[in-house]
Formats: structure tokens, C-alpha cells, sequence
């Protein structure tokens, strides 16, 4: 009967089912599987493939085209980014090599000339030589013979570093036509990784270093394989060893363009030694170090990897280092003495030792609320504990405010930002956040923002600290120190949005301005373009981990809801083990939601706020930019008013008129003392951005590393508990009946 | 998933053992071994679609043979809008993604269907099954002939007026419910299940809608570390530095606990909210049970009432009888199955919580120690690195 009403009806509702998804019919049909991991499995199955036909197809392909052009490009960066390394070392080695190797006389004459006619002198040969001609020949001949290379290359270190140049330069030029720019070639010798993209160079470079592959090898296998480590222990003693000089070496682009500059009267210099003599005896051992390990050719390969290393293994790994390389030391006893002339060179040095040696630690504790209503403000602890001399006392607090941050940092930027320095920008301030806390709220938000805020403010401070330009600045001693600090004015402009803008002005009046700017040096716009990408990288990252962490709260509260129903469930259930059961997973619900939610105070502490930092730094990295920007302006600016009286000077001549001629004559030599000057300082600023990006760079490297890695342990925390709440819950489900 | 004790025996076992997703509907293979004398053959298969289970329960519903016994609820209407929506917003955003988020979400997505889509089998298959194992059921005309009949049984989704009665019969019903359920049973027994499911199927419902926000949202968090999975390896990509390998060393291990996180929402959906869901529409069954009970029980002392009038005034007293009669046994038959199909949906209902809670705690316990186990190696490797 049935059966005939259906067959006269023949209406029909249309479900609404997405069109053209046909699952494999094995993959539905196979179901008794129920752990949901097949699920999983069938990503691409038939069904991929009609939904690529369900959505505009076309647009797919076309969306990946951008996409792989984009991802060229870093490429592009990779070569590019060590080359500032590249610049110095070679030169580190010119210099250096004689003093250990002092028997060779050309070398001592290299060191004698003035530094900036030698070192620059070959390199600018490297760079204009076209590569092919230039190099092909020992290129091959090195290729073809490496054994008899590696016999040459002890005796003669200064012949070395130039040849390898010229053998490298070919190879990165073959290999990447549109890199092949003044810069490459060296890049491509300090490349640390030159494997992943050019495989075959690097063959041949192995091929011919056979002290370096010792170090390459424990390299990579710290990375990937550090269960390995036993076997290569040795190997990695001597690499360490070689390298804690070697980090001091990659530092040299200060001093270096202290040569070009012409003008050895560096800043940091004087700041330096006026402040800090005591240090100055330690610079001896270093050049003297530095002087040993440079006739190993091409140190600066590991000029990365040792930079992280150095900085982060204790001091008294060092000294057991130096103390267990005697012979090495030994050696070379009077090269401190000769090798005092570059001497201003290892001022950079100086800063590391300056960082290596003392001890300064700052931290900032407990947020109080001063006074009440809307003029109640937020008072922190500022704690030093130091060792440096230029300190009144090896322990000292003060309290702060937070507009005395903001103070010192005004103070800061307006006099070091001009001369091209990244001054670390403290934390935006927050109007609501604020708010909540001066009207007392005391809840949850409430205390994680002051929370937030000092733990901002902490790093910000060691930042400041850790800068050995800016720690030098009376300011921060004051700020450190200074018990009655008078009252900063005018943070009220750099609050919050404010400070955004003017970082958001910077770049947009860059952006600008690198139109105009005919870039002499290919590394800054590299950097530049670098530091943008990302830029937005990051700000990509912190929107996605901003939405973890939301995500990660929601969950916390739905867990905790979960749980709570859950228990009121168990409480209707009528049977006793079943009921049983569920408040136990009432309870196990229940713990959860408080792991969540430490879940996501670590994913806000440790990695949302670490991108927060880094994101508003990379501002300031900009500004320095922008200001270099602005002393070339200056100085194009000087020599087109040069231009002008020149050209006023030979129409004054033309014309005949004496009586003018004089006070053009004086303009044209005010203004030639004028672009003199601005050359310098551009030349001055140009150096000092470039040596605080690398500073930065080393930075942020060694910061991501310890967060993320201090991130991942709170991850590993969170699956430790899991683990053990689950085991607790398994015989209460077993135990249903 | 949910049908654990259903004793299912050799004469007659039914499976869906494929399904077709075409356009606007699934199309499921419905797959019978029987050695019951009323089937032509011992093992057939034949293509239903959703509407025809409907059908069928709803003829089961409509049944007054089977008013005494839990009718097994019908399995929920496939819904791939959700999926669909987020598909058609993939194909918008797609622009502003880069090729890996694309592929990523897209990915994301093909699993997301797949798994609604096995879910939708799954659901479909339990209601087959529980009426395959229940004695009365299993021998209905109508399910025989869903089984068997090999052509499309053309029934049609209910019209707009339909849908109207349907809506107005249930508010009917829930009013009716309610003056039922007021009425204290005579039958502890009875009287004690009326408490406890009235609650249970009210605290089953909370359990399952915080179920699925916790879910969602811990689906939401693994996403998250999807995208930012990707992002680092952009930002690893960028050069080859060696906080580059640092980020892409990170990227990889996140793009992997991504995939844990993901599985621990999808066991979760799979071991908790079906489970809760699907007892969410039993214990509804159950009322139902009960619901019918009441009726009965209500109609019954109301015939007893006529009955009485009819007899004081001596007019239509046969009549009277026959209708009290007649609710007396329907009542009284209600009963007598009622009782064993109560006790029936606790055993099962324990059996079913024991396995999935079992099942999920063990699944909790892999993924917690896969992902543990990740976190160590890697930050083995970025310790050994720094």
C-alpha cells in the first residue's frame, strides 16, 4: 500500500548538497574504522578535484603565479645578506693575516698602508672585474687539483682569501646571472648553507678548504642531527674554539668603514675608551686571537652560526676554550703588539667583550598602582644588579612610571636615531588598558594587561641595556640610577596610536625618498627591502597568533562549560559507574580548561608578545633607515647648492664683476666644506645602520630562538599534563559496566 | 560508532556499504544479508537517499503496532552547507592567500566535508542497524521493502502544508506532553523513568551543544597553528640565515601538531558529540515512548471515567466498554514493552559510553604523546642548535 502512494508522488525537495563531490566510493564504503583517522586520509581523493571545478578554477593558477615570483626573490636575499660580512672579512684577513704571519714581508706592507687604500683597493679590483676572465683559470686549476691547493694554503694566508674570492666569484656568477652585482661574489663565500642552493659551488669549495669542511660538517649536524653529537664532539671543540674569535671578526663593518671613512675618530670610540679603559687591555687579546685564527681562510663562512654561539655560551666556556688552544696563543705573542694599528677596528670586539664580560641584569617587578581615579598611574620596580664600574653601587632599585619610559626613549631616539642607531622603542600605551586599571577593575583582563605591560617594559629596558651605544648614554644611567627623576614632558605625543603613526610617517617619507635615492649600495636596499617583507611577515604571524590565542581562551571557556555539563550530566545519569565516570571526566574537562587557559597566556606571553616587539623594532630598524636616507638628501642637497655657486661664480667671472666674485668664491668654499662634512656623516651613518642591522639581526635571532624555544617547552608542559590526566581518566571508562 | 550492543545475528544484517555524493544528495548503498524466507534473495543491495529513511522512520512513528517501543531516531538531514559556505569563501579570499594557505585551507576543507560526509553514512547506518536488531522492527513491512525493492521507493520530501501540520501536530504534542507528563504514574518503575529521562534527555542536550563549541573551537586553534605553520615558512623561506632554519625547523613541527590537534577535535567530535548527539535523539525517542505511555494512560482513566458516567446514566454503556477495553489493552500493551525497551535503552546507553569514553581517552592518550613526542625531538634538535 505503501508502495503505491510512494510511486504517484513523485515531488521531490532538493537537498542541498554540494555539487560535483563524489567521494571515492572504497574510502566511504570502508567505515568501521572510527577513530577518525581515515578521514583524514582521503585529502586527495576524486573529491579534490571537483572542488576545483565547483570554484573558478583558472583563478587557482592564476593566484600561484605572484606567489612563485614572490618566493624567488628571498633568493635574491639569501646572496645578498651575508655580503656585508663578506665586505669586512676579507679585509679583517688582510689585515690580520701578517700578524701571524710575519715572515712574508709583502703582507707587512699591506699592513703598514694606510687600511683603507689596501683593503679596498683588491676588492674594488673583485668587483669590477668581469668575473669570467677574471677567475675562470684558478677557478679550475683549484678545482681540478685540490690537493696541492690544500698544501698551499698555510704557508700563504695572503694570497688566499683573495683567490678564493676570485674562485667564488665566478660561481655564484654562473650560477646566478641576475646576482651577479659588485656584491655577489664575496656573498657567495660566506654564504653559511651555500649547499641547499648551489650545490655544485659547493662542492668545489669543499673541495679545495679542507680546514673549513671540519667546521661545516658540525654546523649542519648541531641542526639536524644532535644525537650525533657524542661522535662529533672533538670536531665540534675545535670548531667552537676557532670560532669564538671568529665572531669578533664578523664584527669588523664598523671599523671597517672607519677606513673608508677617512675619519678614525669613530664615536664609539671615544665613548669607549673615555668610559671604559679597563676594557682596552682586553683588546690585545683579542687581536691577538684574532690575529691566530685569521690565516684559516674564509673563517667568516661560519660568520652566522658562530655569532649565535659566542653570544650565548657562558663565559667560562670561553675561557676554558682560550686556555685549551695554548700552542695557538702562543704563537703568536708579539702580534698584539704589531697589529695595534687597526687597533680601532676591534672597538666592536670591545662591545662584545663589553656584553661577554660584565654583568648587568635588569629587571622590573612589582607593578603598583599609584594614587587613584584617572591620575592614579602604574609604579614599577626597577631592579639593576651590575658589575660595572661606571654604576655607583652593584645593586640599586628605583621606581618608574611608565611615561619615564616613554621619557628615556624620547631621549634616546632624539640623540641616537640621527646618527643612524636603532633605538629600541619601548611599549605602546593603551588608553582601555590603562583605563581599566585606573579605575580598579580587578579582574582577570586587568591583571594580565599590568602583567603584560612590566614584562614589555622589562625586555624593552634590557634591550636599552644590552645596546653598548646606548647603555653608554648618561640617560640611561640617570634612568637607572637617579633616585628623583624629574617628570617626563610631552609622552603624550608618542602615546599608543601616536607612535604608530610616526613610525607609519617614517616609512611612508622613506618609501618616498628610496624613489629619489639613486642607492650607491645595493646592500642597504637589499636590507631594506628585507626588513619589509618581513615586516609584513610578521605582522601576519602576530594577527594569526593573536587569533591562537583568542581561540585558545574561547576554548579554555567552552572546556570549562563542557565540563560543568558534563558533571551535571553525570549527576542525572542513573547508573552508578557510568555516572561515576562522567564526573571524572567532569573533572578531567575541568583541568583542562585551566590548561588552555595557561595555553594561552604562554601563547600570548611567549610568542605574541615576542612578535609585538619585534614588530615595532623593525619600525625603528626603518628609521634608522629613513635616516640615512636623510643625511644622503643632505649631502645631494649640498652638492646642488655647490653646483649653484659654481655656476653663480662663472657667470659672476663671465660678467665681469669682481666685486661679487669674492663672497662667491667664500660660498663655494663653505659649501665644499659642507658637502665634505655631509658626505661623512652619511658615509658615518651609513656604517653605523649597517652595523646596528647585523647587531639586530643577531638580536633577533638569539630572541626568537630563546622564545620559541621557551614557547614550545609550555607546549611540551601542557601534552605532559595532558597525558597524565588521561591515564587517570582510562580505568574510570573501563571500569563502566 | 554508536552501535554497540545491538544483537545483531546472522538472519538478517544490513550496512551502507557505499555512498555517492551527487549534487543535491547522497545517495547510499544499502547493503542486506539475510537468510529471513521473506527476502527473494540472501544478500541484495540497493541505493536509498535520505527521504526514504525518513520515510521510513516516520512509518514506524505512525504505526500504532509500535506505539509501546523506542523507535530509533532518525538519522539527521545531511548538512554540507557549512561546508560549502566555507568553500565559496576559500573561492573568494583566495586572492589575499599565498599558494600554501590556499592549498592548506583547501585542504582543510576537503577533510572537513569527508568527514561530515562519513558521518552522515555513519548516522544513516546506525538507524538501519538498530532497526535490524530489534525484534519487532526488523520484521516491518516497510523496512523490508526499503531493503529490498529495487528501484526508487519515490517518496517525496513533505510540503509546505505538510510541514505546517507536522509543525502544529508537535506543538499539539509537546502541549500535550506536558499535561501527560503531570500526571503521576501509577508504575513507579514508570514514574521513575519519566524523572530521569525528562532530565537526562534536557542535560544530554547541554552536554552536546558545549560539546561542539569546545570542539569548534579547538578546530579553530588548530587552524591557527596551521596558518601559522605557514607563515614561518615563509618567514623561513625568506633567506637562509640561520634563524631561517629555525623558523622552518618550527614550521614543520607545528604543521605537525596542527595535524594532531586537528585529529584530537575530530575524535572528539566523533567519540563525544556523536555520541551525546546521538543520545540526545534516543532519550527524545524514549519521551516519545513515554509520551505514548501517558497518552494511553490518560486515555485509559478517561474511558474509565465515561465508562463510570456512562453506566450512572445507563446510556451507550457498551460502547463505553468497548472503548475502555480498547484503551485498557493499547495502554497495557504499551506497558509491557515499554518496560524492556526502557531497560534495553539504559544497557545500550551504558555499553555506548563505556566504549566511546574508552575509545577516548585511549585516542586523548596517542595524541597527547604524539605531540609530546614531537615537541621533544624538535626541541632536541633547536636546543642542540643553539
Amino acid at each position: 500500500m505503501a508502495l503505491l502512494y510512494m510511486a504517484t508522488s513523485s515531488e521531490r525537495s532538493p537537498p542541498p548538497f554540494p555539487e560535483d563531490l563524489e567521494p571515492e566510493p572504497d574510502e566511504v564504503g570502508d567505515q568501521d574504522s572510527d577513530d577518525g583517522e581515515d578521514i583524514f586520509l582521503g585529502a586527495d581523493n576524486p573529491l579534490e578535484i571537483k572542488m576545483d571545478h565547483s570554484l573558478p578554477a583558472s583563478d587557482i593558477a592564476s593566484s600561484t603565479k605572484p606567489l612563485s615570483e614572490a618566493s624567488s626573490a628571498p633568493v635574491m636575499d639569501i646572496l645578498s645578506e651575508p655580503a656585508s660580512e663578506a665586505f669586512s672579512a676579507p679585509m679583517m684577513n688582510l689585515l690580520m693575516e701578517p700578524a701571524s704571519e710575519t715572515s712574508s714581508a709583502p703582507m707587512v706592507d699591506l699592513l703598514m698602508e694606510p687600511a683603507s687604500e689596501t683593503s679596498s683597493a683588491p676588492m674594488m679590483n673583485l668587483f669590477m672585474e668581469p668575473a669570467s676572465e677574471a677567475s675562470s683559470g684558478p677557478m679550475v686549476d683549484l678545482l681540478m687539483d685540490p690537493a696541492s691547493d690544500d698544501l698551499k694554503e698555510p704557508p700563504k694566508p695572503d694570497i688566499n682569501p683573495l683567490a678564493d674570492i676570485i674562485n667564488d666569484a665566478p660561481l655564484s656568477e654562473v650560477k646566478t646571472p641576475v646576482a651577479a652585482m659588485t656584491q655577489e661574489p664575496p656573498s657567495d663565500l660566506f654564504d653559511d648553507e651555500p649547499s641547499e642552493l648551489f650545490a655544485e659551488p659547493r662542492q668545489s669549495n669543499t673541495a679545495k678548504q679542507q680546514q673549513t669542511s671540519i667546521f661545516d660538517e658540525p654546523d649542519e649536524d648541531l641542526f639536524s642531527e644532535p644525537l650525533g653529537e657524542a661522535l662529533k664532539k672533538p670536531q665540534n671543540d675545535v670548531f667552537k674554539e676557532a670560532l669564538a674569535p671568529v665572531a669578533k671578526a664578523s664584527n669588523v663593518c664598523g671599523p671597517l668603514s672607519d677606513n673608508y671613512n677617512e675619519d678614525p675618530t669613530d664615536i664609539f670610540t671615544e665613548e669607549a675608551i673615555t668610559t671604559l679603559p679597563s676594557a682596552v687591555s682586553t683588546v690585545s687579546v683579542n687581536s691577538k686571537t684574532n690575529g691566530v685564527h685569521s690565516d684559516e681562510e674564509e673563517p667568516d663562512i661560519f660568520a652566522e652560526a658562530t655569532v649565535e654561539l659566542s653570544l650565548d655560551s657562558p663565559r667560562n666556556d670561553r675561557k676554558k676554550k682560550e686556555a685549551a688552544k695554548p700552542s695557538a696563543s702562543a704563537s703568536a705573542p708579539s702580534v698584539s703588539a704589531s697589529a695595534s694599528k687597526p687597533q680601532p677596528k676591534t672597538l666592536e670586539e670591545l662591545d662584545e667583550e663589553i656584553e661577554d664580560k660584565f654583568e648587568l641584569n635588569i629587571s622590573i617587578t612589582n607593578p603598583e598602582k599609584v594614587g587613584d581615579g584617572m591620575n592614579a598611574y602604574m609604579a614599577y620596580k626597577v631592579s639593576t644588579q651590575t658589575t660595572l664600574p661606571m654604576f655607583r653601587s652593584k645593586t640599586f632599585t628605583v621606581r618608574r612610571r611608565f611615561s619615564d619610559f616613554l621619557g628615556l626613549y624620547e631621549k634616546l631616539s632624539d640623540k641616537h636615531t640621527l646618527n643612524g642607531y636603532i633605538v629600541p622603542p619601548p611599549p605602546e600605551k593603551s588608553i582601555m588598558g590603562m583605563t581599566k586599571v585606573k579605575v580598579g577593575k580587578e579582574d582577570n583582563s586587568s591583571a594580565e594587561f599590568v602583567e603584560r605591560r612590566r614584562a614589555a617594559l622589562e625586555r624593552y629596558l634590557q634591550r636599552v641595556v644590552f645596546h653598548p651605544s646606548l647603555l653608554q648614554d648618561p640617560d640611561v644611567r640617570e634612568f637607572l640610577e637617579r633616585d628623583d627623576m624629574p617628570r617626563a614632558h610631552n609622552t603624550q605625543a608618542l602615546s599608543g596610536a601616536g607612535f604608530l603613526k610616526m613610525i607609519n610617517r617614517a616609512t611612508d617619507s622613506l618609501s618616498k625618498m628610496t624613489i629619489k635615492m639613486n642607492e650607491s649600495d645595493v646592500w642597504f636596499e637589499e636590507k631594506l627591502q628585507e626588513v619589509e617583507a618581513e615586516d609584513q611577515q610578521l605582522r601576519k604571524l602576530h594577527i594569526m597568533v593573536d587569533s591562537l590565542v583568542g581561540h585558545r581562551k574561547e576554548l579554555s571557556v567552552n572546556t570549562g562549560g563542557f565540563a560543568k555539563s558534563v558533571a551535571m550530566l553525570g549527576s542525572s545519569e542513573d547508573n552508578t559507574a557510568l555516572s561515576r565516570a562522567l564526573s571524572q571526566l567532569a573533572e578531567v574537562e575541568d583541568k583542562m580548561e585551566q590548561l588552555h587557559q595557561e595555553q594561552a597566556a604562554s601563547d600570548s606571553f611567549c610568542f605574541a608578545e615576542l612578535l609585538a616587539d619585534y614588530i615595532r623594532l623593525l619600525g625603528s630598524v626603518r628609521a634608522s633607515f629613513d635616516q640615512r636616507m636623510k643625511t644622503w638628501q643632505r649631502w645631494q642637497d649640498a652638492q646642488n647648492m655647490l653646483q649653484k655657486k659654481r655656476e653663480t661664480e662663472a657667470k659672476l667671472l663671465w660678467a665681469n664683476k669682481p666685486d661679487k666674485l669674492q663672497q662667491a668664491k667664500d660660498d663655494i668654499t663653505e659649501w665644499e666644506a659642507k658637502v665634505t662634512q655631509y658626505e661623512r656623516d652619511f658615509d658615518r651613518v651609513s656604517a653605523t645602520v649597517r652595523k646596528e642591522v647585523l647587531r639586530f639581526e643577531k638580536e633577533k635571532a638569539r630572541d626568537f630562538k630563546k622564545q620559541i624555544i621557551k614557547y614550545l617547552e609550555s607546549l611540551l608542559q601542557s601534552q605532559q599534563q595532558l597525558i597524565k590526566y588521561w591515564e587517570a581518566f582510562l580505568p574510570e571508562a573501563k571500569a563502566i559496566a | 560508532v554508536l552501535n554497540v550492543d545491538l544483537q545483531t545475528d546472522a538472519t538478517l544484517q544490513v550496512d551502507i556499504s557505499d555512498a555517492l555524493s551527487e549534487r543535491d544528495k547522497v545517495k547510499f548503498t544499502v547493503h542486506t544479508k539475510s537468510t529471513l524466507p521473506n527476502f527473494k534473495q540472501n544478500e541484495f543491495s540497493v541505493v536509498r537517499q535520505h527521504e526514504e529513511f525518513i520515510w521510513l522512520h516516520d512509518s514506524f512513528v505512525e504505526n500504532e503496532e509500535y506505539a509501546g517501543y523506542i523507535i530509533p531516531p532518525a538519522p539527521p538531514r545531511p548538512d554540507f552547507d557549512a561546508s560549502r559556505e566555507k568553500l565559496q569563501k576559500l573561492g573568494e579570499g583566495e586572492g589575499s592567500m599565498t599558494k600554501e594557505e590556499f592549498t592548506k585551507m583547501k585542504q582543510e576543507l576537503e577533510a572537513e566535508y569527508l568527514a561530515i560526509f562519513k558521518k552522515t553514512v555513519a548516522m544513516h547506518e546506525v538507524f538501519l542497524c538498530r532497526v535490524a536488531a530489534h525484534p519487532v522492527l526488523r520484521k516491518d513491512l516497510n523496512f523490508h521493502v526499503f531493503l529490498e525493492y529495487n528501484q526508487d521507493l519515490s517518496v517525496r520530501g513533505k510540503n509546505k502544508r505538510e510541514k505546517m501540520e507536522d509543525f502544529f501536530k508537535n506543538v499539539v504534542k509537546s502541549a500535550d506532553g506536558v499535561l501527560v507528563a503531570g500526571v503521576k504514574d501509577v508504575d513507579d518503575f514508570f514514574e521513575h523513568e519519566k524523572t530521569f529521562l525528562l532530565e537526562y534527555h534536557n542535560r544530554v542536550k547541554d552536554a552536546s551543544a558545549k560539546s561542539d563549541r569546545m570542539i569548534r573551537s579547538h578546530k579553530s586553534a588548530a587552524d591557527d597553528i596551521n596558518r601559522i605553520a605557514s607563515t614561518l615558512y615563509t618567514l623561513g623561506t625568506q633567506d637562509s640565515t640561520d634563524v631561517c632554519k629555525f623558523f622552518l625547523k618550527v614550521s614543520e613541527l607545528f604543521e605537525k601538531t596542527r595535524k594532531i590537534e586537528a585529529r584530537v577535535a575530530a575524535d572528539e567530535d566523533l567519540k563525544l558529540a556523536d555520541l551525546l548527539k546521538y543520545y540526545l535523539r534516543e532519550s527524545q525517542a524514549a519521551k516519545d515512548l513515554l509520551y505514548r505511555r501517558g497518552r494511553a494512560l490518560v486515555d485509559y482513566e478517561n474511558a474509565n471515567k465515561a465508562l463510570d458516567r456512562a453506566r450512572a446514566k445507563n446510556k451507550d454503556v457498551l460502547q463505553a466498554e468497548t472503548s475502555q477495553q480498547v484503551c485498557c489493552q493499547k495502554f497495557e500493551k504499551i506497558s509491557e514493552s515499554a518496560k524492556q525497551e526502557l531497560i534495553d535503552f539504559k544497557t545500550r546507553r551504558v555499553a555506548a559510553f563505556r566504549k566511546n569514553l574508552v575509545e577516548l581517552a585511549e585516542l586523548e592518550l596517542k595524541h597527547a604523546k604524539g605531540n609530546l613526542q614531537l615537541l621533544q625531538s624538535c626541541l632536541g634538535v633547536l636546543k642542540g642548535d643553539t
